[in-house]
């Protein structure tokens, strides 16, 4: 690597926008104001489903003050009242019927926040009520046909060999049921958007979001207006991991409709418990194994059946779906899979985006199954998962063949290196029997892919552009947000690798449909590995129009390259360049199948989690948690090891802390003194370790992460709890009251 | 109704007019639009909206204007001086113990605080000091690792 300032991928180059929020100088969303600017709040359902009777407008509230918008304005204006996104199944504002409780039915508008709460409580809607699904099971068990013909929004079959024909091949079968639970997202900006709309200039939305032109999508056909007569801003965003990826469309259509009535600026702003009520949340899942194993411990055949809770709406939960579908077999070869999968309704408010995107869930069953299987067959956790580890040149459950380097029992051998896993189990065995404190060490071993499944980047077919300016800077033109995880620093990287100029050269334009073209939403993993190599081309292309032109020659100094882009935009205007999305040679994928090249790129995985189980309060606490990945070339390395840090903590609530609590189809615990996340006092040393194995495909090398660090802290936490306390637990969050529940059996007859 | 309400913000003398039970919080974004200042739960657990009064650290979302009349309040605003950035804030850009940035305000006053009370804290007493304190994104490893760096920088 060269020492020079003008390589600076593997560098940890300081985040672009951090001195902005190191002072609070960064603009959110709710620190923008615009004259004349007033405030709108959304009025919700209190039933989980019914028929809407009557709507009235009560109390003392000076109602001729406030702008009053139902679905009824949606239809005044020609406009599509439903958020354009897969199926166009979920209604901007309840019609008729209301599918699930805080469903938005109607909005208000008004100069005066505290009158608008007060004028919030005085609109009185009545229901007459209809049987609700409040479960996925009660869904899966036909309860109620509450959507559709049959509940069900989508559902796959992944189908490798022959399954049915595998069983008697097999000396040994061990079935499994696993469960995981709802999860907010919890980002600390709540959503919010700020709205101008007006008959003339159509809409123009400034807001907290991921993906601007899912707004976009969603607001043409809500306002049937032409792609130019809206435009959507993304202002700085404090957190997203997928909870502002389609939801954002919604709060920004109540608003402009708001806007659109009453003419003013309209800002919308949740605060925390309307929105942990309201929004998405990670899709709760049960995943039904059935193994088939040889006695010397071979995959024969494994049948999975993954189900996912998708609420009252389809939203997104076809892709979700997919995404934990492909993932739920894992990096193993076995020569039959079978995996049917399917998301149901429930009249709960729609599940979801969130880092991982079904993948945590499937992988959590997987990797506490494997487990039970290794057990059943006689061997060690990793003696089984190093008999079975998916090589270069096998398939997958798609059928994919590995071309890549892939290494997973180098990456055990390491990781347990790291964390002395064979001497900690010998020793915590011993000194458990007679401890208060059960101490166990558990792993798991993955892999995620990154980008959009299987066709989807080539129907995507994003867009880059740099634009030169004549400071002689490049500008880099994306639609990619920065929402925490350091998209404007890499691209920045990368445009400044390829130019071989100063990082500091480079600009991130502000997301803005009127000013970047499309690269796609900020999800899936993508930003880096997908969105990155498009920065790296658009930026190539600019260099190679200066060399083109006679302004450059092909070995230039930065000063030179900032004269020829000086002298390119006097001679011939503005220099422009974009580059579109292709695929890889190679990929393919059949849609109806399921079958191909699911990814471009998969990283590679160990984590390990070490525990403590306290027998006589019941809690559970990670006391060390080692990260290794293989994920292609680092980009900066402080802000890949935030990402994996950050993504652990996530998945470690995920598994011991944060209890979504239904009742009656909404969550009672809306409030962060009550949904729990960990806090700085929760939190084990987080020691993160990179297996660098450059991808040919990715800017630089680079493969995605964003999403990997979700997926293993579950199992592995769940694995080290049985190895400390010798029960075995298949539901995650596992809050103390189930490690009571069954450990007092267990231990029954020890004197606590 | 509304009050006059002399007090001191990041050493500026002013008087305020407000309602007496108006947030804190909400005084020092709307009329005085410090809005470095950020709302994340208004419930006191996160701490994004944490300043100082009179050199205690609070939660400003629980606090009635009315309580600071006549005190002295700092906000992240006030903690680089002269255009040159306190340590902390420094150690915060360089050791990535800021990603999506909104919790970072609350997040550097209280580690400003824990080092003015402890000048070189141990790693049990860091994540004490920073407890009341809510990230999303880093999982508090860098935030820690930030706090270290700006004691050996001071």
């Amino acid at each position: 690597m060269s020492a020079s300032p003008n390589h600076p991928i593997g560098k940890s180059v300081p985040r672009k926008e951090g001195r902005k929020k190191v002072t609070g100088q960064a603009l959110y969303v709710d620190d923008i104001s615009f004259a004349e600017m007033i405030y709108g709040v959304t009025v919700r359902s209190s039933v989980p489903r019914g028929r809407i009777t009557n709507i009235s407008f009560a109390g003392d509230t000076p109602w001729d003050e406030f702008t009053i918008v139902t679905a009824k304005d949606i239809r005044d204006i020609g406009g599509e009242n439903y958020v354009a996104l897969i199926l166009n199944d979920q209604p901007y504002l309840a019609d008729e019927v209301v599918n699930h409780a805080e469903e938005a039915i109607v909005l208000l508008a008004h100069p005066n926040k505290y009158l608008l709460e007060e004028a919030r409580r005085n609109v009185r809607i009545e229901y007459e009520e209809l049987p609700a699904i409040l479960t996925l099971e009660d869904s899966v068990d036909k309860k109620e046909i509450i959507w559709g013909e049959d509940n069900v929004f989508k559902t796959f079959l992944v189908d490798k060999g022959n399954v049915d024909e595998a069983w008697t091949n097999a000396d040994l079968i061990v079935e499994g049921e696993y469960f995981t639970g709802a999860q907010e997202q919890l980002y600390i900006e709540n959503n919010g958007v700020i709205a101008i709309a007006n008959e003339h200039d159509g809409v123009t939305v400034w807001g907290s979001m991921q993906c601007p032109y899912y707004v976009h999508k969603a607001l043409i056909k809500l306002f049937a207006l032409p792609e130019d007569k809206v435009r959507v801003i993304q202002t700085e965003t404090g957190g997203g991991f997928g909870g502002k990826e389609e939801y954002p469309s919604i709060i920004a259509g109540h608003a402009a409709l708001l806007s659109l009535k009453c003419g003013k600026p309209v800002k919308i702003i949740y605060d925390r418990a309307e929105d942990m009520v309201a929004t998405t949340k990670r899709h709760p899942s049960r995943t039904r194994h059935k193994t088939a194993v040889t006695k010397d411990g071979k995959l024969v055949a494994m049948d999975i059946e993954f189900v996912i809770d998708g609420g009252a709406y389809c939203t997104l939960s076809p892709v979700v779906l997919s995404r934990g579908t492909i993932h739920a077999a894992g990096p193993y070869f076995s020569p039959n899979v079978r995996i049917r999968s399917s998301a149901v309704a429930t009249n709960i408010p729609p599940h979801g985006a969130f880092r991982g995107f079904g993948a945590p869930q499937g992988i959590f069953a997987l990797e506490r199954h494997l487990d039970k299987v290794a057990k059943a067959v006689g061997l060690t956790p990793d003696e089984f998962r190093r008999r079975n580890f998916i090589q270069q040149g096998e398939t997958t459950a798609t059928s994919q063949i590995i071309r890549e380097k892939v290494d997973m029992a180098g990456l055990l051998d390491r990781a347990f290196e790291l964390t002395g896993y064979h001497e900690k189990r010998q020793r915590f065995a011993k000194e458990n029997e007679q401890s208060r404190v059960k101490k166990g060490i558990g792993f798991a071993t993955f892999m995620h892919g990154a980008g959009f499944t299987g066709s989807g980047e080539v129907y995507l077919a994003s867009v880059v552009g740099a634009e030169a300016t004549s400071e002689g800077r490049v500008k880099i033109l994306a639609a990619s947000t920065e929402i925490g995880q350091g998209t404007n620093t890499i691209f920045a990287q990368i445009a400044s690798e390829a130019l071989g100029v100063d990082s500091d050269l480079i600009e991130v334009a502000q997301p803005d449909t009127a000013n970047v073209p499309n690269s796609g939403p900020t999800v899936a993993s993508r930003t880096c590995m997908v969105v990155g190599k498009l920065v790296e081309s658009a930026v190539l292309a600019l260099k190679q129009t200066l060399v083109g032109s006679g302004l450059l020659r092909e070995d230039y100094s930065q000063s030179e390259f900032q004269e020829a882009c000086r002298t390119h935009i006097e001679k011939f205007g503005p220099l422009k360049t974009f580059s579109t999305y292709q695929a890889p040679p190679n990929i393919h994928w059949n849609d109806e199948k399921y079958q191909g090249d699911a990814y471009g790129a998969y990283a590679w995985a160990v984590y390990v989690a070490e525990v403590s189980v306290d027998s006589l309060t019941y809690e559970a606490q990670v006391e060390d948690f080692v990260a290794l990945q293989e994920v292609g070339r680092v980009i900066n390395p402080v802000l890949a090891t935030g990402q994996i840090e950050g993504g652990v903590a996530q998945g470690i609530g995920f598994t011991l802390f944060e209890n979504v609590v239904w009742q009656n189809g909404r969550m009672a615990n809306n409030q962060m003194t009550n949904y729990i996340m960990p806090t700085p006092a929760d939190i084990p040393p987080i020691r993160v370790y990179f297996e660098e194995n450059p991808y040919a495909y990715g800017p630089g090398g680079a493969k995605g992460i964003g999403e990997l660090p979700m997926d293993g802290p579950a199992p592995a936490i769940l694995n080290a709890i049985e190895n400390a306390t010798g029960v075995s637990f298949d539901h995650v969050p596992l809050m103390p009251e189930a490690i009571m529940e069954n450990l007092t059996n267990v231990l029954h007859g020890i004197t606590l | 109704m509304t009050i006059e309400l002399p007090c001191v913000v990041n050493r500026e003398s002013i008087v305020l007019n407000v309602h007496p039970m108006a947030r804190l919080l909400d005084v020092l974004r709307e009329q005085l639009h410090l809005t470095g200042t950020k709302e994340g739960c208004g419930e006191g657990e996160c701490g994004a909206c944490s300043v100082f009064i009179n050199g205690k650290i609070v939660n400003s979302c629980l606090v009635p204007v009315a309580q600071v009349e006549g005190a002295e309040i700092k906000t992240i605003e006030g903690i680089a001086t002269d255009n040159q950035l306190h340590a902390v804030q420094q150690a915060f850009i360089d050791c990535g113990g800021a990603q999506c940035g909104i919790c970072t305000p609350g997040m550097v006053l209280a580690a400003v605080d824990l080092l003015e009370r402890n000048p070189n804290p141990t790693d049990a007493e860091i994540r004490t000091g920073l407890a009341g304190n809510l990230c999303r994104c880093t999982g508090y490893i860098k935030i820690f690792e930030s706090v270290v760096r700006a004691c050996q920088e001071r």
